[in-house]
Protein backbone atom coordinates (compact mmCIF):
# COMPACT_ATOMS: atom_id res chain seq x y z
CA UNK A 1 0.00 0.00 0.00
CA UNK A 2 2.94 2.30 0.32
CA UNK A 3 5.01 1.36 -2.67
CA UNK A 4 4.53 4.73 -4.34
CA UNK A 5 8.21 5.55 -4.15
CA UNK A 6 9.15 4.05 -7.48
CA UNK A 7 5.88 5.01 -9.19
CA UNK A 8 5.67 8.49 -10.55
CA UNK A 9 3.35 10.64 -8.49
CA UNK A 10 0.45 12.28 -10.30
CA UNK A 11 0.39 16.07 -10.17
CA UNK A 12 -3.34 16.49 -10.55
CA UNK A 13 -6.32 14.42 -9.56
CA UNK A 14 -9.76 14.03 -11.08
CA UNK A 15 -12.01 13.41 -8.10
CA UNK A 16 -15.12 12.90 -10.18
CA UNK A 17 -13.38 10.19 -12.19
CA UNK A 18 -12.06 8.55 -9.02
CA UNK A 19 -15.58 8.63 -7.62
CA UNK A 20 -16.86 6.75 -10.68
CA UNK A 21 -13.97 4.35 -11.14
CA UNK A 22 -13.69 3.25 -7.54
CA UNK A 23 -17.34 2.19 -7.56
CA UNK A 24 -18.08 4.43 -4.60
CA UNK A 25 -20.87 6.02 -6.56
CA UNK A 26 -22.54 2.62 -7.05
CA UNK A 27 -22.42 1.87 -3.36
CA UNK A 28 -23.86 5.20 -2.33
CA UNK A 29 -26.59 4.74 -4.88
CA UNK A 30 -27.34 1.24 -3.66
CA UNK A 31 -27.44 2.55 -0.11
CA UNK A 32 -29.89 5.21 -1.17
CA UNK A 33 -32.10 2.79 -3.00
CA UNK A 34 -32.20 -0.16 -0.63
CA UNK A 35 -32.34 1.64 2.70
CA UNK A 36 -35.46 3.61 3.51
CA UNK A 37 -35.04 6.85 5.45
CA UNK A 38 -31.75 7.23 7.34
CA UNK A 39 -31.10 10.62 5.78
CA UNK A 40 -28.53 11.72 8.39
CA UNK A 41 -26.72 8.38 8.16
CA UNK A 42 -26.54 8.56 4.40
CA UNK A 43 -25.28 12.10 4.63
CA UNK A 44 -22.52 11.09 7.06
CA UNK A 45 -21.50 8.22 4.83
CA UNK A 46 -21.32 10.47 1.79
CA UNK A 47 -19.11 12.83 3.76
CA UNK A 48 -16.92 9.99 4.96
CA UNK A 49 -16.59 8.67 1.42
CA UNK A 50 -15.59 12.11 0.16
CA UNK A 51 -13.01 12.45 2.91
CA UNK A 52 -11.53 9.05 2.15
CA UNK A 53 -11.46 9.72 -1.55
CA UNK A 54 -9.59 12.98 -1.00
CA UNK A 55 -7.29 11.30 1.50
CA UNK A 56 -6.48 8.64 -1.03
CA UNK A 57 -5.75 11.24 -3.68
CA UNK A 58 -3.47 13.06 -1.23
CA UNK A 59 -1.61 9.84 -0.54
CA UNK A 60 -1.21 9.20 -4.25
CA UNK A 61 0.19 12.69 -4.74
CA UNK A 62 2.56 12.22 -1.85
CA UNK A 63 0.92 14.86 0.32
CA UNK A 64 0.41 12.45 3.18
CA UNK A 65 1.51 8.95 3.96
CA UNK A 66 -0.33 8.05 7.13
CA UNK A 67 -3.21 5.63 6.90
CA UNK A 68 -6.09 7.59 8.36
CA UNK A 69 -7.82 6.13 11.39
CA UNK A 70 -11.00 4.53 10.17
CA UNK A 71 -12.49 2.90 13.25
CA UNK A 72 -16.08 3.94 13.80
CA UNK A 73 -18.94 3.77 16.22
CA UNK A 74 -22.52 3.24 15.11
CA UNK A 75 -25.03 4.18 17.75
CA UNK A 76 -28.76 3.72 17.73
CA UNK A 77 -31.58 1.53 18.94
CA UNK A 78 -32.02 -2.06 17.79
CA UNK A 79 -33.24 -2.58 14.25
CA UNK A 80 -32.20 0.84 12.97
CA UNK A 81 -29.95 -0.62 10.27
CA UNK A 82 -26.51 -0.57 11.92
CA UNK A 83 -25.48 -4.05 10.85
CA UNK A 84 -26.84 -3.58 7.35
CA UNK A 85 -25.02 -0.28 6.90
CA UNK A 86 -21.82 -1.82 8.30
CA UNK A 87 -21.90 -4.32 5.44
CA UNK A 88 -22.11 -1.48 2.97
CA UNK A 89 -19.35 0.37 4.78
CA UNK A 90 -17.07 -2.66 4.48
CA UNK A 91 -17.73 -2.70 0.76
CA UNK A 92 -17.07 1.02 0.51
CA UNK A 93 -13.74 0.78 2.36
CA UNK A 94 -12.76 -2.11 0.14
CA UNK A 95 -13.49 -0.21 -3.05
CA UNK A 96 -11.50 2.73 -1.80
CA UNK A 97 -8.60 0.40 -1.09
CA UNK A 98 -8.58 0.91 2.68
CA UNK A 99 -9.19 -2.77 3.40
CA UNK A 100 -7.91 -5.54 1.18
CA UNK A 101 -10.87 -7.98 1.23
CA UNK A 102 -13.92 -6.11 2.44
CA UNK A 103 -15.66 -8.85 4.42
CA UNK A 104 -17.59 -8.15 7.62
CA UNK A 105 -17.08 -10.24 10.74
CA UNK A 106 -19.87 -9.68 13.28
CA UNK A 107 -19.21 -10.56 16.91
CA UNK A 108 -20.51 -9.93 20.41
CA UNK A 109 -18.81 -10.22 23.78
CA UNK A 110 -19.17 -14.00 23.84
CA UNK A 111 -17.06 -14.38 20.71
CA UNK A 112 -14.21 -12.41 22.24
CA UNK A 113 -14.21 -13.21 25.92
CA UNK A 114 -13.44 -16.64 27.36
CA UNK A 115 -14.74 -18.51 30.37
CA UNK A 116 -11.52 -19.06 32.24
CA UNK A 117 -7.98 -17.74 32.63
CA UNK A 118 -5.94 -17.87 29.45
CA UNK A 119 -8.98 -18.37 27.25
CA UNK A 120 -9.67 -14.79 26.26
CA UNK A 121 -6.48 -13.73 24.49
CA UNK A 122 -6.49 -16.57 21.95
CA UNK A 123 -10.22 -16.10 21.36
CA UNK A 124 -9.89 -12.40 20.73
CA UNK A 125 -6.86 -12.88 18.50
CA UNK A 126 -8.65 -15.57 16.47
CA UNK A 127 -11.49 -13.15 15.80
CA UNK A 128 -9.14 -10.31 14.94
CA UNK A 129 -7.22 -12.51 12.51
CA UNK A 130 -10.43 -13.58 10.83
CA UNK A 131 -11.44 -9.96 10.42
CA UNK A 132 -8.13 -8.81 8.98
CA UNK A 133 -8.50 -7.52 5.48
CA UNK A 134 -12.05 -6.51 6.35
CA UNK A 135 -14.22 -4.98 9.03
CA UNK A 136 -14.80 -6.24 12.56
CA UNK A 137 -18.28 -5.31 13.78
CA UNK A 138 -18.63 -5.54 17.56
CA UNK A 139 -22.29 -5.45 18.47
CA UNK A 140 -23.13 -4.05 21.91
CA UNK A 141 -19.43 -3.46 22.52
CA UNK A 142 -20.07 -2.05 26.02
CA UNK A 143 -20.65 -5.55 27.39
CA UNK A 144 -16.89 -6.00 27.11
CA UNK A 145 -16.52 -3.67 30.06
CA UNK A 146 -17.86 -4.77 33.43
CA UNK A 147 -16.40 -2.56 36.11
CA UNK A 148 -18.47 -4.26 38.81
CA UNK A 149 -16.31 -7.35 38.43
CA UNK A 150 -12.68 -6.38 38.73
CA UNK A 151 -11.44 -9.70 37.42
CA UNK A 152 -13.70 -9.73 34.41
CA UNK A 153 -11.94 -11.21 31.39
CA UNK A 154 -13.47 -8.54 29.16
CA UNK A 155 -10.63 -6.23 30.18
CA UNK A 156 -8.16 -8.56 28.51
CA UNK A 157 -10.11 -8.44 25.25
CA UNK A 158 -10.26 -4.64 25.49
CA UNK A 159 -6.49 -4.39 25.81
CA UNK A 160 -5.82 -6.61 22.82
CA UNK A 161 -8.41 -4.74 20.76
CA UNK A 162 -6.83 -1.41 21.58
CA UNK A 163 -3.40 -2.68 20.62
CA UNK A 164 -4.49 -4.13 17.30
CA UNK A 165 -6.64 -1.10 16.46
CA UNK A 166 -3.52 0.99 16.83
CA UNK A 167 -0.81 -1.27 15.38
CA UNK A 168 -2.77 -2.90 12.58
CA UNK A 169 -4.60 0.09 11.18
CA UNK A 170 -3.70 -1.04 7.67
CA UNK A 171 -5.15 -4.47 8.27
CA UNK A 172 -8.62 -4.01 9.68
CA UNK A 173 -11.30 -1.50 10.61
CA UNK A 174 -13.31 -1.89 13.80
CA UNK A 175 -16.91 -0.71 14.07
CA UNK A 176 -18.49 -0.72 17.51
CA UNK A 177 -22.25 -0.62 17.68
CA UNK A 178 -24.91 -0.27 20.31
CA UNK A 179 -27.23 2.03 22.24
CA UNK A 180 -25.96 5.61 22.23
CA UNK A 181 -26.07 6.20 25.99
CA UNK A 182 -24.34 2.97 26.92
CA UNK A 183 -21.72 3.46 24.24
CA UNK A 184 -21.05 6.91 25.61
CA UNK A 185 -20.48 5.55 29.09
CA UNK A 186 -18.28 2.82 27.66
CA UNK A 187 -16.10 5.34 25.84
CA UNK A 188 -15.91 7.53 28.94
CA UNK A 189 -14.64 4.61 30.96
CA UNK A 190 -12.29 3.50 28.16
CA UNK A 191 -10.91 6.68 26.64
CA UNK A 192 -8.49 4.60 24.57
CA UNK A 193 -11.38 3.61 22.36
CA UNK A 194 -12.76 7.09 22.03
CA UNK A 195 -9.41 8.43 20.87
CA UNK A 196 -9.15 5.67 18.26
CA UNK A 197 -12.61 6.25 16.82
CA UNK A 198 -12.52 8.58 13.87
CA UNK A 199 -16.18 8.51 12.91
CA UNK A 200 -19.35 8.43 14.93
CA UNK A 201 -22.60 7.77 13.12
CA UNK A 202 -25.96 8.01 14.85
CA UNK A 203 -28.88 5.95 13.64
CA UNK A 204 -32.23 7.58 14.43
CA UNK A 205 -35.40 5.61 15.09
CA UNK A 206 -37.60 5.21 12.03
CA UNK A 207 -40.81 7.16 11.78
CA UNK A 208 -44.09 5.27 11.42
CA UNK A 209 -44.29 6.23 7.78
CA UNK A 210 -40.75 4.95 7.16
CA UNK A 211 -41.60 1.65 8.82
CA UNK A 212 -44.70 1.36 6.59
CA UNK A 213 -42.44 1.76 3.62
CA UNK A 214 -39.86 -0.67 5.00
CA UNK A 215 -42.64 -3.23 5.49
CA UNK A 216 -43.69 -2.89 1.86
CA UNK A 217 -40.10 -3.17 0.60
CA UNK A 218 -39.33 -6.19 2.76
CA UNK A 219 -42.51 -7.94 1.77
CA UNK A 220 -41.77 -7.27 -1.85
CA UNK A 221 -38.31 -8.72 -1.36
CA UNK A 222 -39.90 -11.90 -0.06
CA UNK A 223 -42.16 -12.11 -3.09
CA UNK A 224 -45.38 -11.12 -1.31
CA UNK A 225 -47.63 -8.09 -1.29
CA UNK A 226 -50.32 -6.62 0.97
CA UNK A 227 -53.91 -6.27 -0.08
CA UNK A 228 -55.64 -3.13 1.11
CA UNK A 229 -56.81 -4.57 4.41
CA UNK A 230 -53.41 -6.07 5.04
CA UNK A 231 -51.63 -2.81 4.46
CA UNK A 232 -53.93 -0.94 6.80
CA UNK A 233 -53.60 -3.57 9.51
CA UNK A 234 -49.82 -3.50 9.20
CA UNK A 235 -49.77 0.27 9.64
CA UNK A 236 -51.85 -0.11 12.78
CA UNK A 237 -49.65 -2.90 14.00
CA UNK A 238 -46.57 -0.74 13.66
CA UNK A 239 -48.08 2.07 15.70
CA UNK A 240 -49.25 -0.26 18.46
CA UNK A 241 -46.04 -2.20 18.52
CA UNK A 242 -43.91 0.92 18.93
CA UNK A 243 -45.62 1.69 22.22
CA UNK A 244 -44.73 -1.73 23.60
CA UNK A 245 -41.52 -2.80 25.30
CA UNK A 246 -38.61 -4.22 23.29
CA UNK A 247 -39.68 -2.46 20.13
CA UNK A 248 -36.90 -2.93 17.59
CA UNK A 249 -37.69 -0.72 14.61
CA UNK A 250 -37.19 -2.48 11.28
CA UNK A 251 -36.46 -5.78 12.99
CA UNK A 252 -39.91 -5.72 14.60
CA UNK A 253 -41.31 -5.24 11.13
CA UNK A 254 -39.33 -8.14 9.73
CA UNK A 255 -40.44 -10.42 12.56
CA UNK A 256 -44.07 -9.36 12.17
CA UNK A 257 -43.91 -10.18 8.49
CA UNK A 258 -42.40 -13.59 9.18
CA UNK A 259 -45.25 -14.35 11.55
CA UNK A 260 -47.78 -13.02 9.08
CA UNK A 261 -46.48 -15.39 6.41
CA UNK A 262 -46.88 -18.25 8.82
CA UNK A 263 -50.49 -17.27 9.53
CA UNK A 264 -51.19 -16.75 5.86
CA UNK A 265 -49.97 -20.26 5.10
CA UNK A 266 -52.19 -21.66 7.82
CA UNK A 267 -55.15 -19.65 6.65
CA UNK A 268 -54.75 -20.83 3.08
CA UNK A 269 -54.36 -24.38 4.25
CA UNK A 270 -57.51 -24.29 6.36
CA UNK A 271 -59.73 -22.25 4.08
CA UNK A 272 -58.83 -23.21 0.57
CA UNK A 273 -61.49 -25.33 -1.11
CA UNK A 274 -60.12 -25.36 -4.62
CA UNK A 275 -56.93 -24.56 -6.50
CA UNK A 276 -55.10 -21.38 -5.46
CA UNK A 277 -53.53 -18.94 -7.89
CA UNK A 278 -50.22 -17.14 -7.56
CA UNK A 279 -51.98 -14.07 -6.32
CA UNK A 280 -53.64 -15.85 -3.43
CA UNK A 281 -50.35 -17.48 -2.49
CA UNK A 282 -48.52 -14.19 -2.36
CA UNK A 283 -51.05 -11.90 -0.70
CA UNK A 284 -50.91 -10.97 2.97
CA UNK A 285 -54.41 -10.00 4.12
CA UNK A 286 -55.91 -8.33 7.11
CA UNK A 287 -56.43 -11.44 9.28
CA UNK A 288 -52.79 -12.49 8.81
CA UNK A 289 -51.79 -9.35 10.65
CA UNK A 290 -54.72 -8.91 13.01
CA UNK A 291 -54.24 -12.32 14.62
CA UNK A 292 -51.15 -10.91 16.31
CA UNK A 293 -51.22 -10.68 20.09
CA UNK A 294 -50.24 -7.05 19.75
CA UNK A 295 -53.83 -6.18 18.89
CA UNK A 296 -55.03 -7.73 22.16
CA UNK A 297 -52.52 -5.71 24.18
CA UNK A 298 -50.11 -8.67 24.20
CA UNK A 299 -46.49 -8.66 23.19
CA UNK A 300 -44.53 -9.87 20.21
CA UNK A 301 -40.97 -10.47 21.27
CA UNK A 302 -38.52 -9.14 18.74
CA UNK A 303 -35.20 -9.15 20.46
CA UNK A 304 -33.40 -12.24 21.49
CA UNK A 305 -32.36 -11.78 25.10
CA UNK A 306 -28.85 -10.35 25.03
CA UNK A 307 -26.34 -13.03 25.87
CA UNK A 308 -24.00 -10.83 27.84
CA UNK A 309 -26.67 -8.77 29.57
CA UNK A 310 -26.16 -8.52 33.26
CA UNK B 1 26.85 -19.21 8.21
CA UNK B 2 23.49 -18.19 6.87
CA UNK B 3 20.99 -21.03 7.00
CA UNK B 4 19.47 -21.81 3.61
CA UNK B 5 16.34 -23.92 3.79
CA UNK B 6 13.05 -23.78 1.98
CA UNK B 7 12.16 -20.96 -0.36
CA UNK B 8 13.78 -17.53 -0.68
CA UNK B 9 16.62 -18.34 1.69
CA UNK B 10 19.26 -17.10 -0.74
CA UNK B 11 17.53 -13.74 -0.86
CA UNK B 12 17.86 -10.97 1.70
CA UNK B 13 15.49 -11.36 4.65
CA UNK B 14 11.86 -10.90 3.72
CA UNK B 15 10.11 -7.78 4.98
CA UNK B 16 6.73 -8.12 6.67
CA UNK B 17 5.13 -6.99 3.48
CA UNK B 18 7.02 -9.66 1.48
CA UNK B 19 5.83 -12.26 3.98
CA UNK B 20 2.27 -11.05 3.65
CA UNK B 21 2.28 -11.26 -0.11
CA UNK B 22 3.73 -14.78 -0.12
CA UNK B 23 1.30 -15.98 2.55
CA UNK B 24 -1.56 -14.42 0.61
CA UNK B 25 -0.53 -16.51 -2.38
CA UNK B 26 -0.86 -19.62 -0.21
CA UNK B 27 -4.24 -18.54 1.19
CA UNK B 28 -5.57 -17.76 -2.27
CA UNK B 29 -4.64 -21.28 -3.29
CA UNK B 30 -6.66 -22.67 -0.39
CA UNK B 31 -3.66 -23.87 1.60
CA UNK B 32 -3.52 -23.78 5.39
CA UNK B 33 -0.72 -21.60 6.66
CA UNK B 34 1.25 -22.23 9.86
CA UNK B 35 3.99 -20.55 11.80
CA UNK B 36 6.71 -22.73 13.38
CA UNK B 37 9.93 -22.11 15.28
CA UNK B 38 13.01 -24.04 16.33
CA UNK B 39 16.47 -23.66 17.76
CA UNK B 40 17.69 -26.82 16.05
CA UNK B 41 18.35 -25.90 12.43
CA UNK B 42 19.52 -29.34 11.27
CA UNK B 43 18.13 -29.86 7.76
CA UNK B 44 16.62 -33.19 8.80
CA UNK B 45 14.77 -31.63 11.70
CA UNK B 46 11.46 -31.76 9.86
CA UNK B 47 9.09 -31.04 12.70
CA UNK B 48 9.56 -27.64 14.20
CA UNK B 49 7.51 -26.42 17.16
CA UNK B 50 4.10 -25.18 16.13
CA UNK B 51 3.22 -21.61 16.99
CA UNK B 52 -0.53 -21.89 17.48
CA UNK B 53 -2.77 -23.81 15.14
CA UNK B 54 -2.57 -23.84 11.38
CA UNK B 55 -4.67 -20.99 10.01
CA UNK B 56 -7.55 -22.29 7.94
CA UNK B 57 -10.06 -19.50 7.92
CA UNK B 58 -8.24 -16.21 7.68
CA UNK B 59 -8.92 -14.67 4.28
CA UNK B 60 -6.21 -12.05 4.63
CA UNK B 61 -2.52 -12.77 5.17
CA UNK B 62 -2.14 -9.90 7.63
CA UNK B 63 -3.23 -12.60 10.10
CA UNK B 64 -0.08 -14.59 9.26
CA UNK B 65 2.17 -11.56 9.69
CA UNK B 66 0.41 -10.88 12.99
CA UNK B 67 1.25 -14.38 14.24
CA UNK B 68 4.83 -14.16 12.95
CA UNK B 69 5.26 -11.02 15.01
CA UNK B 70 3.63 -12.61 18.06
CA UNK B 71 6.04 -15.52 17.67
CA UNK B 72 9.00 -13.13 17.29
CA UNK B 73 8.12 -11.56 20.63
CA UNK B 74 8.67 -14.88 22.34
CA UNK B 75 11.15 -16.63 20.07
CA UNK B 76 12.88 -13.76 18.33
CA UNK B 77 16.29 -15.39 18.90
CA UNK B 78 15.34 -18.55 17.02
CA UNK B 79 14.45 -19.65 13.53
CA UNK B 80 10.84 -19.02 12.55
CA UNK B 81 9.30 -20.25 9.32
CA UNK B 82 5.98 -20.05 7.56
CA UNK B 83 4.69 -23.17 5.88
CA UNK B 84 1.66 -23.82 3.72
CA UNK B 85 -0.14 -27.16 3.58
CA UNK B 86 -2.27 -28.37 0.76
CA UNK B 87 -4.83 -30.92 1.96
CA UNK B 88 -6.48 -31.43 -1.40
CA UNK B 89 -4.60 -34.64 -2.35
CA UNK B 90 -6.15 -36.25 0.75
CA UNK B 91 -3.05 -35.86 2.88
CA UNK B 92 -1.15 -32.83 4.06
CA UNK B 93 1.52 -31.92 1.56
CA UNK B 94 3.80 -28.97 2.07
CA UNK B 95 3.57 -26.49 -0.78
CA UNK B 96 5.57 -23.65 0.65
CA UNK B 97 8.09 -23.20 3.43
CA UNK B 98 10.21 -20.17 4.08
CA UNK B 99 12.25 -18.72 6.91
CA UNK B 100 10.96 -15.43 8.30
CA UNK B 101 13.21 -14.97 11.30
CA UNK B 102 16.71 -16.09 12.19
CA UNK B 103 19.08 -15.72 15.17
CA UNK B 104 21.54 -12.83 15.15
CA UNK B 105 24.52 -15.17 15.03
CA UNK B 106 24.36 -18.35 13.06
CA UNK B 107 27.42 -20.42 13.94
CA UNK B 108 26.76 -22.98 11.19
CA UNK B 109 27.53 -26.69 11.06
CA UNK B 110 30.50 -28.92 11.59
CA UNK B 111 31.24 -32.22 9.95
CA UNK B 112 31.63 -35.21 12.24
CA UNK B 113 33.58 -38.18 10.86
CA UNK B 114 33.06 -41.54 12.47
CA UNK B 115 35.27 -44.51 11.62
CA UNK B 116 33.24 -47.70 11.37
CA UNK B 117 33.81 -51.23 10.02
CA UNK B 118 37.52 -50.91 9.55
CA UNK B 119 38.44 -48.05 7.23
CA UNK B 120 34.89 -46.98 6.34
CA UNK B 121 33.80 -43.52 7.43
CA UNK B 122 30.39 -42.19 8.28
CA UNK B 123 29.77 -38.51 7.96
CA UNK B 124 27.33 -36.44 9.96
CA UNK B 125 26.76 -32.76 10.24
CA UNK B 126 25.92 -31.11 13.47
CA UNK B 127 24.88 -27.57 14.19
CA UNK B 128 27.27 -25.86 16.56
CA UNK B 129 24.25 -24.37 18.22
CA UNK B 130 22.89 -27.70 19.47
CA UNK B 131 25.95 -28.26 21.63
CA UNK B 132 24.19 -26.00 24.10
CA UNK B 133 21.06 -27.32 25.79
CA UNK B 134 17.65 -26.35 24.44
CA UNK B 135 16.73 -22.84 25.44
CA UNK B 136 20.37 -21.73 25.72
CA UNK B 137 21.25 -21.84 22.05
CA UNK B 138 21.63 -18.58 20.22
CA UNK B 139 22.12 -16.65 23.45
N1 LIG C 1 -33.72 1.55 6.21
C1 LIG C 1 -34.03 0.27 6.02
N2 LIG C 1 -34.66 -0.11 4.91
C2 LIG C 1 -34.98 -1.41 4.74
N3 LIG C 1 -34.69 -2.39 5.60
C3 LIG C 1 -34.08 -2.07 6.73
C4 LIG C 1 -33.70 -0.73 7.00
N4 LIG C 1 -33.06 -0.70 8.20
C5 LIG C 1 -33.05 -1.95 8.65
N5 LIG C 1 -33.64 -2.81 7.79
C6 LIG C 1 -33.82 -4.24 7.99
O1 LIG C 1 -34.13 -4.45 9.36
C7 LIG C 1 -33.45 -5.55 9.90
C8 LIG C 1 -32.63 -5.15 11.10
O2 LIG C 1 -31.59 -4.28 10.68
P1 LIG C 1 -30.12 -4.33 11.32
O3 LIG C 1 -29.20 -3.72 10.34
O4 LIG C 1 -29.81 -5.72 11.79
O5 LIG C 1 -30.30 -3.37 12.56
P2 LIG C 1 -29.37 -3.16 13.84
O6 LIG C 1 -28.04 -3.78 13.51
O7 LIG C 1 -29.32 -1.69 14.02
O8 LIG C 1 -30.04 -3.85 14.97
C9 LIG C 1 -32.63 -6.14 8.77
O9 LIG C 1 -33.35 -7.22 8.26
C10 LIG C 1 -32.54 -5.01 7.76
O10 LIG C 1 -32.49 -5.52 6.45
MG1 LIG D 1 -27.46 -5.55 14.56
Amino acid sequence: MNDQNDIEKPTTVDLAAAFEESGVRDILQELDETMIGLAPVKQRIRETAALLLVDRARQQMGLSSETPTLHMSFTGNPGTGKTTVALKMADLLHRLGYVRKGHLVTVTRDDLVGQYIGHTAPKTKEVLKKAMGGVLFIDEAYYLYRPENERDYGQEAIEILLQVMENNRDDLVVIMAGYADRMDRFFNANPGFRSRMAHHIEFPDYTDAELDQIAAVMLNGLGYRFDQGGEKAMAEYIRLRRAQPHFANARSVRNALDRARLRQANRLFNEAKGPLDARALSTISEPDIRMSRVFQGGLDVDRKPVAGAA
Amino acid sequence: MRLTQGQFSFLPDLSDDDIRVQAQYAIDNGWAVSVEYTDDPHPRNTYWEMWGHPMFDNPDAAAVVFEVNECRKEHGGKYIRVIAFDASPGWESIRMSFIVNRPKDEPGFRVVRQEVDGRAIRYAIESYAVREPEGQRYA
